[in-house]
């Protein structure tokens, strides 16, 4: 078992807790089948960029930054968190960095190479957008997934939501944001999957979290449907309801 | 925000990404801070391959760092030390803490602070 991030820091009452889809995330990646497949896929590329989008506490970040060696065959991966709540942008920076720390104090006591891997930067950002074309390897997303009458407002720069203490409305709206989906659960997962071939590098890889009612067989479809040759596969399973998974996480790639 | 980052973003108004002049975004009234880490030479040579060295120039310009070279180091300069740990300083070390970041395609100019870039807009723009 892989160490899990400390998020003890973590301000819980706007910020997404860790919870069991987190750790199907965390659980995944270190599968060694999954670990054994991205070792293989970054073998020879320059340092890989791996990009959470609503990084929330930083949990899964920095569990795959920290743990680099264990999961990608390489201890030199650059990490870069969006989230449209400024409070989980400076989470994450606190959570990978100690993450990584923890990682080379305890690879400095067994005398073992030290991990180079680096939090770059948490950017406050709706979903991907800033990112260059082309500039992710890694794409992380554990989405808002849960079927909602309504979609809460996609946050504006005409609000702040700076570091003094939110009101109880804002703390409601940032945590709806945390798992409102809408329709299906999957308006914001649609949105950021329009965003996938284009941010994607050409050997890079997107792991989207999805739950029954998202109905994961039709997503998957219509990735498969994609121009140009995108695969798509289910790779990590959590909790059995009525003979379904209730969450699966899904790879998307390239198949070039 | 880091040097480094500033080569993997750019606007984001998505009808700028299709214009050349939406990268590099260019700073402006940047605060800067140095963030010790430890020198890694190994660790750089896998990143320079993914630097867009024309962008990086622009941005060292920018932050007033001393003119870099007018080419990506490869081969045997990737064995200069002192080349390596100038590019260490200005890429990993460099933080902008305040300041902004702006697209020259559509003028639009998304604020650093605490050294986290907020790139949310307007929501006439969302």
């Amino acid at each position: 078992m892989l160490p899990t991030p400390d998020t003890s820091h973590v301000p819980f009452n706007t910020v997404y807790e860790p919870a069991e889809d987190s750790y199907l995330f965390l659980d995944t990646l270190s599968s060694p089948a999954e670990s054994a497949w991205l070792a293989t896929r970054f073998a020879t590329t320059p340092a890989p960029l791996i990009t959470e989008v609503g990084c929330g506490s930083g949990v899964v970040l920095g569990f795959a930054t920290a743990n680099a060696q264990s999961i990608f065959g390489r201890r030199d991966v650059l990490a870069i968190g969006t989230d449209v709540n400024l409070h989980a942008c400076l989470a994450t920076r606190e959570t990978v960095q100690r993450a990584v720390q923890t990682q080379q104090k305890e690879e400095a006591t067994s005398q073992q190479e030290t991990t180079t891997s680096l939090y770059l930067d948490s950017l406050t950002a709706d979903l991907c957008r800033p990112l260059r074309p082309g500039s992710v390897d890694v794409l992380l997303f554990n989405p808002p997934y849960v079927p909602t009458p309504d979609l809460p407002p996609i946050p504006s720069n005409d609000q702040t939501y700076g570091p003094s203490k939110p009101s109880f409305e804002t703390e409601s709206y940032l945590l709806s944001l945390t798992y409102a989906g809408g329709a299906d659960g999957m308006e914001t997962t649609n949105r950021l999957l329009e965003l996938v071939p284009d941010v994607l590098a050409d050997h890079g890889v997107a792991y989207v979290l999805l739950c029954a009612q998202n109905k994961p067989a039709q997503v998957r479809e219509s990735i498969l449907a994609w121009p140009g040759e995108w695969q798509a596969e289910i790779v990590g399973r959590s909790g059995m309801q009525a003979g379904w998974e209730k969450l699966v996480i899904l790879r998307i790639w390239r198949s070039t | 925000m880091k040097v480094l980052t500033a080569n993997f973003i750019t606007c984001a108004i998505k009808d700028c990404k299709a214009s050349p002049k939406s990268f590099p975004l260019h700073f402006q009234n940047a605060e800067l801070e140095l963030q010790e880490l430890e020198f890694q030479p190994d660790f750089l040579r896998h990143i320079l391959p993914r630097i867009d060295w024309d962008s990086l120039r622009v941005t060292a310009n920018e932050l007033g760092f001393p003119s870099i070279p007018e080419t990506k180091p490869e081969g045997e300069e990737l064995n200069n030390e002192e080349l390596l740990r100038n590019l260490h300083q200005l890429l990993l070390e460099t933080q902008v803490m305040e300041g902004k970041l702006v697209c020259d395609n559509c003028g639009h100019e998304y604020m650093i602070k605490e050294g986290i870039a907020n790139f949310l807009l307007p929501s006439h723009l969302v």
